[in-house]
């Protein structure tokens, strides 16, 4: 039996703050910024923007590319985020319902850094393959969270993902013909609870935590399917910015053609749990018949997760049935100012 | 006193060593100086670390690396005079052989700074100016240091191209040299692009932060002769060590290192040599301008030449005066408490013939110079082939 993606949808805020505006708030160079980590600006989730009404977006994008699959049928549910609005109470629940997939319906939230969505995804598919239920929903989604003036604040940015699982041939748009996971205990990027921002372990959160990793799990599943990097039509891996995915893609030996249609960060800045998975969406968007898409995600903490997607002749059926990944990152922009993201992003502070 | 004579050294390749402890890189380099020596027991460890406290939460340093050497028992000593601590753990080496104390000593430096984010690390080095003037009103080292360039340029018209020339110089030598943190090809005008980080200062005019271990054997001359064998004995000939105002607001002229002076004069009269005696020198450039101002301070130029000596190419490989070989603090890296030690690393194997491409030649007396804070400890060593 063959599982795979049997719909996926992307959802960006139009809000965007470009890098100069922060860089001028805090003295920095922004230039140096721009050459150093090739990041051009960012999105900006506004007031009514969270990880559960992105989710819901993308979920619903996701369904509208299922050919008409009735909800009720999805039997699991996993948020994947950094960024859930409640320490306490799922945001799962509050998407499924939106959704209307509830109630007869597993929903856990999943929290992994930046690799919570693809560790959703690997729990869905798994779920169908178990025969454990019918169809299942992975969702990365994140409005992150970067300290006013830290260097996260540069990319930490907001959008969301979701891929629904299926195992019924006619419906499948990419089968999983792969995946595979490298996980360590490497703390180099953590929020403790009651913490507004996260820290980070500075240069350390490169070799050590995401070179290592993505390396390793992407080695990984090339050497368990003995596929070869010229094998693939494109590839994915976490972008924190933009410089880390071009630089651990052609250390891989992937050429820039195979990295770049998956590449949003400089535009969208980092998404966290969505940033691997809307590189996904925005290849599917793309691609043809017979593709193989190899995605490898980076959660700190730290861990890898690698796909590996044989694309079939539905694809080209389901691509303009919901908006394209492109189009909402490049077209009705709203630029705000550092003021407007600041109060937007909650980091103006009233005395309690 | 006895003539002291280095019979060993040893150190570890420099860098971001995220999966060594500070007790782990300095045993390495402790190990190496001592199977380079030849001995297996020594009588004294002196070991030079700035701030093991703040950087890995660990003071009782001297006695817990004696027992990581499996020398528990063994005299131990922890020095720390800001980033001098390493020279401080030389001249107190010397102290201990010198005067009869000890018969072998083992000399280490020692800092492991990459456990911390830059915010920590900045503000443990910061420790090392004066806090009630500098450091709580806000400066640390790229601004003190920046003043000093700033009234170097006014007094002596010294340009930023002048420090970026040390820079690009010492990365050229830093490229032939395995232990350096970065091999790496940098132009003045990558210098002179790279970020501002306290004007004139550039990014690049700043050295990095490095963990870092190195260890050097002393014994006295006579028994290191025995020892030899076909080897080169070094001796040390000349330590002179001096403070200064270690406030900047409290000095005269901020253009001038006077600590560097007087401990330079101190050593020179040991040694009974001068400036124009020395065929390879290391000195103290945390950041560009202080590799300019030691090399006036050190009498190697007048002055305010410093800045058109470097740019001349005078302190280059194949220069009149080579300064840094190493790749200096700038290229090499700069593991503060281990930085006065891998001066004399890199000059005893220079009078050793064995440095390689960056070898200097016929080089048979040479200096370094190691320096706490902006300055406001100094010590310089001269170092000769017996």
């Amino acid at each position: 039996m063959s599982v795979g993606i049997i719909g996926y949808g992307a959802f960006i805020p139009r809000r965007r703050i470009k890098l100069e505006e922060i860089a001028k708030v805090w003295g920095a160079d922004a230039a140096s910024y721009q050459r150093g980590l090739q990041l051009h600006e960012k999105s900006v989730p506004g007031k009514d923007e969270d990880t559960i009404t992105m989710s819901v977006e993308a979920g619903r994008r996701a369904l509208d590319r299922a050919g008409g699959l009735d909800p009720a049928r999805i039997g699991a549910v996993y948020v994947g985020s950094e960024s859930h609005p409640y320490a306490v109470k799922p945001s799962g629940t509050v998407v499924a319902e939106a959704l209307g997939i509830t109630p007869q319906v597993h929903i856990a939230d999943l929290e992994f850094a930046c690799k919570a969505g693809t560790e959703g995804m690997f729990l869905a598919q798994s779920l169908v393959k178990a025969g454990e239920v019918e169809y299942a929903l992975g969702i990365g989604a994140d409005t992150s969270q970067g300290a006013p003036g830290d260097a996260l604040e540069y990319s930490a940015a907001a959008g969301a993902a979701a891929f629904l699982f299926g195992s019924d041939t006619e419906r499948i748009l990419a089968e999983v013909v792969a995946t595979y996971s490298w996980t360590t205990d490497t703390p180099d990027f953590w929020r403790r609870a009651y913490m507004h921002y996260p820290r980070h372990g500075s240069r350390f959160t490169g070799e050590p935590a995401y070179f290592r990793h993505i390396m390793s799990s992407a080695q990984g599943i090339l050497d368990q399917t003995g596929l070869k990097p010229q094998d693939f039509a494109h590839a994915i891996f976490h972008q924190p910015n933009g410089k880390f995915p071009i630089r651990v893609g052609k250390r891989l030996g992937f050429t820039t053609a195979q990295l770049e249609t998956g590449w949003l960060s400089p535009w969208l800045g980092n998404t966290y749990s969505g940033a691997s998975p809307m590189g996904l969406t925005a290849v599917l968007d793309i691609a043809r018949p017979g593709d193989l898409v190899l995605i490898t995600s980076f959660g700190s903490g730290a861990g890898s997760d690698s796909f590996v997607f044989r694309v079939t002749d539905r694809i080209t059926q389901v691509q303009d049935l919901a908006p394209i990944t492109r189009v909402q990152l490049d077209n009705e922009k709203i630029y705000v100012d550092y003021g407007t993201y600041a109060k937007l992003r909650g980091k103006i502070r009233m005395g309690e | 006193m006895r003539e002291v004579a280095i019979i060993g050294v040893g150190m570890v390749e420099c860098g971001e060593l995220w999966e060594k402890s500070l007790r782990t890189i300095w045993a390495e380099a402790a190990v190496a100086a001592l199977e380079d020596a030849g001995v297996d027991a020594v009588d004294h460890i002196t070991v030079g670390c700035m701030s093991p406290g703040l950087f890995v939460g660990q003071e009782h340093l001297a006695s817990l690396l004696a027992d990581e050497l499996g020398m528990a028992g063994v005299a131990a000593t922890r020095v720390e005079s800001a980033c001098a601590s390493g020279g401080l753990a030389l001249r107190a080496g010397i102290a201990e052989v010198a005067s009869g104390l000890s018969d072998v000593v083992l000399v280490s430096g020692v800092e492991k700074m990459t456990d911390v984010d830059g915010a920590d690390a900045t503000y443990a080095l910061g420790s090392a100016a004066d806090q009630e003037w500098e450091g709580f009103h806000g400066i640390t080292f790229p601004g003190l240091y920046a003043m000093m360039a700033r009234s170097h340029m006014a007094h002596h018209g010294t340009t930023s191209r002048q420090l970026a020339a040390v820079a690009a110089k010492n990365h050229a030598n830093g490229l032939l040299n395995p232990h350096a943190q970065f091999h790496i090809k940098v132009s003045i005008d990558d210098v002179l692009a790279s970020t501002m980080v306290a004007d004139p200062l550039h990014l690049l005019d700043c050295s990095p932060i490095t963990d870092g271990a190195a260890a050097v054997v002393l014994m006295p001359l006579a028994k290191a002769k025995d020892l030899a064998g076909r080897r080169t004995v070094v001796k040390i000939t000349g330590s002179g060590m001096a403070t200064d105002t270690i406030a900047l607001a409290n000095r005269e002229d901020l253009a001038r290192l006077r600590g560097v002076e007087l401990a330079a004069e101190r050593a020179y009269k040991m040694a009974g040599k001068g400036p124009g005696d020395i065929h390879v020198a290391e000195v103290h450039d945390c950041f560009t301008i202080a590799e300019i101002m030691a090399t006036e301070a050190l009498g190697f130029f007048a002055p305010g030449d410093g800045g058109p000596a470097a740019e001349g190419g005078r302190t280059s490989l194949g220069g009149k005066m080579p300064v840094n070989t190493s790749g200096g603090l700038k290229a090499k890296g700069h593991p503060v408490g281990a930085t006065g030690v891998a001066q004399v690393v890199e000059i005893a194997t220079q009078l050793r013939g064995k440095a390689g491409q960056r070898q200097v030649n016929g080089a048979t007396v040479g200096l370094t110079q190691n320096m706490g804070g902006s300055g406001g400890s100094s010590i310089v060593h001269i170092l000769e082939v017996e």
